[in-house]
């Protein structure tokens, strides 16, 4: 693709890797918040150019390993037990429940339909008016204003078929319960084309940690970690955009008031991290609100006990010091959601790092 | 030549088409008069032999029937034809099985037919079956195929040293489709059709194995072939439209079907002179990687000096959710 050659330049690539070697001199823990980043590293062997004194720790922006079990079960809850179809995004279907998951059920007989866009679940509950249709909505800052402009299409034209099951999640309070163990963020660019930089400005003071945004190509990253790096180095406490092809500093009103209309914020559990404060999104209109809908009480959710995915998503253990990694869980008997996210870092893992020896 | 559609056998197809009486004996006319006489006068076919023979069969479900750059006809000769090509076979015969969804429209069925019967490959007996509404989807092909060998291929044969060319670019067919569901604006269309010239083309250069990366794409294909070797993938040749498709919908060209590619394994001292004939027939034909000694992984070389596992999902992509 034409318009991302630049950004995967190998010239550029070894050059900025050269310059990060030599500006670094102290020894920094950075975090990238999202898994999309992660993968990139991970996916371009970017992590390998690093100088010794930069350390990667993975962070908790992968919405689809954050949303709970418990969530997820009644998801599947929802498909099984109530004849609706279930529309959710891919990465939803093979990420385990307490006892199964999504594409099991749909092999069982649960309607399960894969979108790209809740505006293709709301397509499907106007061309199918005697089917209640329910969009399984998960994602951070970046997927919460398509599920709002979705209610706002379903509500002018009139349906009554379709709802959502929102389990949207916040980044900042993620990011605040994470912080103590970090010299700086990493923050994911595509949240950022939403939200603008005035809340990492705010959090990188509070935080008193340096904040670059980033975007997901080679280049980009190390852009990021460069500024990252300087910031840092010159013992500065800021929030640098390094993405500005995508960010506007002011974000995107319009996304962010389609979300205020939709939802209100809530305390809510993080799977592996527990209850964040005002950490997700509720829904404002309970005609839309699937579990109010069809009478949904809230779940436990089980994790496997072996799972140590909450630690992996707080930066606290790499995939590959978890003990169950590769051996009781891979990405064909997954024990938690990071093994099967395709934003998940025991996925990115597994999928570019279980053989250590290179090809000969 | 379109022949016109008997006036009897109406608009669609209907559960009476395939129900044993003058409906049935009038649509199984209809597809004789398309594809040869051949194909319906009998229940079978006896065929002469001589030699090896190569025997195949492949069902076809794609969805939709008909796509930018073929239909489901093509994909059923075709799609058999070159895994014959892959065991080192060229196709003496095929046999053609419809299952067709009660309602499909007959101008379709028609055009799927004149597919095949263009491809100039001879059908020497078939079956139609008529399921009811909402137990099929459209219509659903399988065909077998004969063919005698030519060229003595087998993924044993595979050798460290052994170069991997491609005969084409990736991701075509795979990319088309996926674009076709979407609704995307490009004129991207499948590469599905025939790898029977290879037959000629690679015979000089002793090649030790040949595969069709159909699902799964090359990944599925060299992550088979590898057997008790590793593979290094050196470059993929993916066109620019197939990379901005995989972009957006967040696929890997990598894991892409082709209809019309095979990957084909020859010795390293021949490999600069089958590169160049194969480029003959496409320019986009290029070498793609090496066999070396590992343990049965396959490895992405990528432009910053690293290597990268090259997995196998277990099942289909899914798309992403950013």
């Amino acid at each position: 693709m034409k318009t991302l050659q630049p950004w995967r330049d190998p010239t550029a690539v070894r050059q900025l890797a050269h310059t990060l070697g030599t500006v670094t001199r102290g020894s920094w823990r950075i975090m990238e918040v999202c898994g999309g980043q992660t993968h990139a590293f991970v996916r371009f062997g970017i992590d390998r150019l690093l100088p010794e004194g930069v350390e990667l720790l993975h962070g908790p922006g992968c919405p689809v390993c954050v949303t709970p079990a418990g969530v997820l079960d009644q998801a599947i809850a929802l498909a099984v037990e109530h004849d609706v179809l279930l529309c959710t995004f891919g990465d939803m279907l093979r990420v385990p429940g307490s006892h199964t998951d999504l594409l099991q059920a749909r092999a069982r007989g649960a309607h399960l339909q894969v979108v790209y866009s809740p505006l293709d679940a709301v397509a499907l509950a106007r061309k199918h008016p005697d089917q209640q249709v329910v969009f399984f909505g998960v994602g951070f800052e970046t997927t919460a204003p398509t599920v709002a402009l979705a209610i706002e299409a379903a509500r002018a034209s009139g349906l009554d078929n379709f709802s959502v099951l929102a389990s949207h999640v916040l980044v900042p309070p993620a990011l605040r319960a994470v912080s103590s163990r970090v010299d700086a963020f990493l923050a994911a660019g595509h949240v950022c084309t939403i939200e603008g930089m005035a809340p990492y400005h705010a959090l990188s003071r509070e935080l008193g940690l340096p904040i670059v945004v980033t975007g997901f190509e080679p280049v980009d990253l190390l852009r990021g970690l460069l500024e990252c790096v300087r910031l840092l180095e010159e013992g500065r406490v800021d929030a640098f955009n390094a993405y500005p092809r995508a960010v506007r500093p002011e974000g995107n009103p319009t996304a962010r008031a389609a979300v205020a209309r939709a939802f209100d914020t809530t305390d809510q559990p993080w799977r592996g991290m527990g209850t964040l404060p005002d950490s997700g999104l509720r829904l404002r209109d309970p005609a839309f609100d699937a579990a109010h809908r069809f009478g949904l009480a809230p779940r436990e959710g089980r994790d496997d006990p072996d799972c140590l995915a909450g630690e992996v998503l707080q930066g606290l253990r790499k995939p590959t010091e978890c003990p169950a990694f590769g051996s009781r869980c891979t990405p064909d008997h997954p024990l938690g959601a990071t093994m099967v996210s395709s934003e998940g870092a025991c996925a990115a893992y597994w999928r570019h790092r279980r053989h250590s020896g290179a090809p000969a | 030549m379109i022949c016109p559609l008997p006036h009897e056998l109406g608009d669609v197809v209907t559960l009476a088409h395939g129900a044993g009486g003058r409906a049935m004996r009038g649509l199984i006319q209809h597809i004789g008069s398309i594809l040869g006489p051949a194909a319906t006068t009998h229940d079978g076919a006896v065929l002469p032999t001589d030699g090896p023979i190569a025997l195949t069969t492949d069902s076809f479900v794609v969805d939709p029937i008909e796509f930018p750059g073929g239909n489901i006809g093509h994909l059923a000769v075709w799609g058999t034809v070159n895994d014959l090509v892959a065991t080192g076979a060229r196709v003496q015969a095929l046999t053609l099985s419809l299952i067709i969804e009660e309602g499909l429209p007959l101008a379709i069925l028609d055009r799927v037919l004149h597919t095949i019967a263009a491809t100039g490959v001879p059908i020497v007996t078939g079956d139609t079956k008529v399921v009811e509404r909402g137990r099929g989807h459209g219509l659903f092909v399988n065909t077998a195929g004969i063919g005698r060998e030519e060229l003595a291929l087998s993924p044993a044969q595979i050798n460290v040293g052994d170069a991997i060319l491609v005969s084409g670019d990736l991701g075509r067919h795979g990319a088309a489709i996926m674009a076709h569901r979407m609704g995307f604006q490009t004129a991207l269309e499948s590469d599905c059709g025939s790898c029977l010239p290879l037959l000629d083309v690679l015979a000089p250069f002793a090649p030790t194995c040949l595969r069709d990366p159909t699902r799964g794409g090359l990944a599925a294909v060299l992550g088979e072939l590898a057997g008790p070797h590793d593979i290094v993938i050196e470059q993929l040749p993916v066109h620019p439209s197939v990379s901005a498709v995989c972009e957006v919908l967040g696929l890997d060209p990598i894991h892409l079907p082709c209809e019309g590619r095979m990957v084909v394994f020859v010795p390293e001292a021949r490999a600069l002179a089958a590169e160049a004939a194969l480029r003959e027939l496409d320019p986009a034909a290029c070498r793609v990687g090496t066999v070396v000694p590992g343990a049965g992984r396959v490895w992405l070389r990528d432009a910053y000096g690293g290597d990268r596992l090259v997995d196998v999902p277990l099942g289909a992509p899914l798309p992403r959710i950013c």
